[in-house]
């Protein structure tokens, strides 16, 4: 059966123990994770888990009902076919030789990112995205010589109706 | 009211009606103990805290109540695991409370300390660590709260040193909500009347239950609905007891050992209403090829059973009892003559199914015959026993000879398949049901993983029989090695086995052995009698084996037969 891409996001109390509960779910079923993200929302107590995984439709339909049957997970919701919003964002630092700081610039402007951190043999880009950007954009600095990136997760939420 | 920790806990478990606790002490929890003494809160004191753990699932089975074990930290605390992880296979509602170092000193590696909480987090339902007084009293509510309502289970409550020390304000009985819990109890009704509808349209349809029914009480429904419908039925092993094993209606149990009528109805069916089972691969045999010619209903409490492991035609989440009572309110109407005219060749089949494979054996005059023995016993017992067991054959021919006419009658560990079950098990059933005979089917490999659980039977005054059925084998694992390793016996010989007489006299216990055939029934007899616990040694016949079997992997269908 066709594996695709899913968009998970649970509300759960933040309480000690609920990450783990939450991946030591995914990892005893054999379920699988490409990105995970937590961070607390603005009703205190509750926070947020957005996680990417890769399943089969019956697989997908499991990992939700067995989300919802942990007691610390309030709602769960697969935002894949929902109208929502979604980012990721990186932190790439990218080898910056006399002959190539113009042109990253121009990448840069064309990708609306933003150099946060300057050198004499470097600098720091800040970059949000989907998923999409986020290749291109690697795919237009590799060549330059990427030093380090940092990458977190893809966050997501549902759109508000019009 | 100012409590201290230990006094709030003694509280909260009143209020639970608590009147058992199975349990074991240390450091840790000495404080909770010299509280406990002060109830009149009973406390069996076990030998091993795995011993503490069944006892208490055992006490859950037979009473449908909620079973309390009380351990010390650390290696008292891992003890429990293997009980905790039996437990929640089986979803029996539990509530295990662990002593933990005091709270300044965890992640130290503090003396006796070890992360149960986070050990324990897979094989639990919820766990919890109280890192403070004041939350002890909601938490132990929220643990019974939780065991006992929607799919039950084991929860664990891991309590500090310090916390059973501190004071703090107690409010009684406080209601208890979790907004991010609510078990759906209420059955679709749309779903039901589609149920309803193809099970008058059925010309071959069985009824098919599993521990589910034993759990929410739905026996007395269960069975109802099949007599009322003339449907056939057959359970998983957990769900033996949930119809009366002496109905005509009775077709066994399905299964890896499921009788023959019970396995070929299953792949001749076409309509199969599931209630209360989990599609366990034991029950299956070969996923794709189960029930294939059937439409499948299921009715489960717990979302997650439902399309785990088959597609279904109508699911339906919620409570089992309340949804066989909607069932047999909107079939009451019909006429039952109609199911009986409709189902007749069905039945018929059936029945030619039953004389071509009867459940047999032959009991020669030399060696005893396993399969003798429970026979006898099922007679002697009027089928009336409480029955434990432990793992493999033993369990297997318990499941196949003793007919169970009622539930919480028959306690095995189905899901997790642990041997060392059968005798905590069978004292927390006679602390439970003290009326009852209590008998513990064994083999003589897995008796001796929890047999120190004797001395706990004779110090609490727990009358409960032991029934060794010695083939001097690990039984269950030599007959795969037979039929699937070419007789290979790898390990599975137990050469030197303790005189099972003599170590029940050691315990002060009554031991009893028979080695002919006809010394069966006297040995029975006398044993069934015994007032203090017994240990009966039948020395069967070394080579037995239990079928039908179905190999693992390939269809239900596919039976090995005698
Ligand atoms: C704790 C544990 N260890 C190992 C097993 C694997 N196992 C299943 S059945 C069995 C043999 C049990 O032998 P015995 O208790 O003598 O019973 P018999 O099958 O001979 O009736 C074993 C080793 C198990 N189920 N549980």
């Amino acid at each position: 059966m066709q594996e695709d891409k899913h968009v998970i996001t649970m509300l759960v109390d933040n309480e000690p123990g609920v990450l783990s509960r939450v991946v030591g779910l995914f990892s005893g079923r054999g379920f699988n994770i490409e990105s995970l993200c937590v961070a607390e929302t603005v009703t205190p107590g509750i926070s947020r888990i957005t996680i990417v995984t890769k399943a089969n439709p019956p697989v997908v339909e499991q990992i939700e009902k067995q989300l919802n049957k942990l007691i610390n997970v309030i709602k769960v919701r697969d935002l894949t076919r929902e109208a929502s919003v979604m980012r990721e964002m990186a932190l790439i630092c990218v080898r910056a030789s006399p002959e190539h700081r113009a042109e990253i610039l121009r990448i840069v402007d064309i990708f609306r990112c933003k150099v946060i951190d300057v050198g004499l043999e470097h600098y720091i880009i800040e970059v949000t995205g989907d998923e999409g950007k986020m290749t291109a954009l690697l795919n237009l600095l590799r060549p330059m010589g990427i030093k380090k990136i940092a990458r977190t997760g893809t966050i997501a939420l549902l759109r508000e109706p019009k | 009211m100012e409590m201290t920790g230990a006094q709030i806990l003694m509280a909260v478990l009143k209020e639970e009606a608590v009147d058992t606790v199975f349990g074991f002490p240390g450091g840790a929890v000495i404080d909770i103990y010299d509280e406990l003494v002060k109830t009149d809160i009973r406390h069996i004191l076990v030998r091993h805290e795995q011993g503490a753990v069944h006892a208490a699932d055992g006490y859950a089975r037979a009473s449908g109540k909620a079973g309390v074990c009380l351990v010390t930290s650390g290696p008292g605390a891992t003890n429990t695991v293997t009980g905790v992880a039996t437990a929640y296979m089986d979803s029996i509602p539990m509530v295990i409370i662990t002593g933990q170092v005091p709270t300044h000193l965890i992640g130290n590696d503090a003396f006796q300390e070890v992360d149960i909480v986070g050990i324990t987090r897979p094989c639990t339902k919820h766990n919890y660590l109280v890192k403070s007084v004041e939350d002890l009293a909601r938490t132990m509510r929220e643990a019974f709260f939780l065991a006992r309502s929607g799919r039950p289970g084991p929860v664990l409550v891991d309590i500090p040193k310090d916390v059973a020390n501190q004071t703090a304000v107690f409010k009684p009985q406080e209601e208890i909500k979790i907004k991010s819990y609510q078990p759906n109890y209420r059955p679709n009704m749309k779903q039901l009347k589609k149920i309803v509808g193809l099970v008058k349209e059925a010309r071959r349809p069985l009824l098919f239950g599993g521990g589910g029914v034993i759990l929410s009480g739905a026996a007395e429904a269960f069975t109802t609905f099949a007599r009322q419908t003339q449907t056939p039925v057959t359970t998983t092993l957990m769900g033996l007891g949930a119809f009366p094993g002496s109905d005509p209606l009775w077709l066994g149990m399905i299964g890896m050992h499921g009788t023959y009528r019970a396995n070929m109805s299953t792949g001749a069916c076409d309509l199969l209403i599931a209630i209360g089972v989990r599609f366990d691969d034991r029950v299956t045999g070969k996923i794709e090829t189960f029930a294939r010619d059937a439409q499948i209903v299921h009715i489960d409490i717990d979302p997650t059973s439902i399309r785990k492991n088959v597609g279904v035609a109508i699911p339906v989440v919620g409570d089992c009892r309340e949804a066989l009572n909607e069932l047999n309110r909107m079939i009451a109407a019909d006429n039952q003559n109609r199911f009986e005219a409709r189902h007749r060749e069905w039945l018929e089949q059936i029945a030619a199914w039953k004389e071509q494979h009867r459940m047999a054996y032959d009991q020669g005059t030399e060696t005893i015959k396993p399969q003798f023995v429970i026979d006898k016993l099922f007679e002697l017992t009027q089928g009336k026993a409480i029955i434990t067991t432990e793992v493999g054959q033993n369990q297997m021919w318990a499941a196949q000879f003793y007919h169970f006419d009622g539930p919480r009658q028959f306690i095995t560990s189905g899901g997790l398949g642990t041997m060392g079950f059968g005798l905590p098990a069978a004292i927390g059933a006679k602390a439970a049901q003290p009326e009852h005979t209590v008998i513990d089917i064994a083999g003589d490999g897995s008796i001796q993983m929890n047999i120190q659980e004797m001395a706990t039977a004779m110090q609490s005054c727990l009358p409960v029989k032991v029934l060794i059925l010695n083939n001097g084998y690990l039984g269950m694992v030599r007959q795969w090695q037979e039929l699937f390793y070419e007789k290979r016996y790898a390990c599975t010989t137990m050469d030197h086995q303790p005189d099972f007489v003599k170590l029940a006299e050691a315990f002060g216990a009554v031991g009893l052995r028979a080695t002919r055939p006809e010394e069966v029934i006297p040995v029975l007899e006398e044993g069934l009698a015994c007032e203090v616990p017994v240990i009966m040694d039948f020395v069967v016949e070394k080579e037995e084996s239990v079928y039908p079997m179905v190999p693992a992997g390939a269809n239900i269908t596919e039976m090995l037969l005698v």
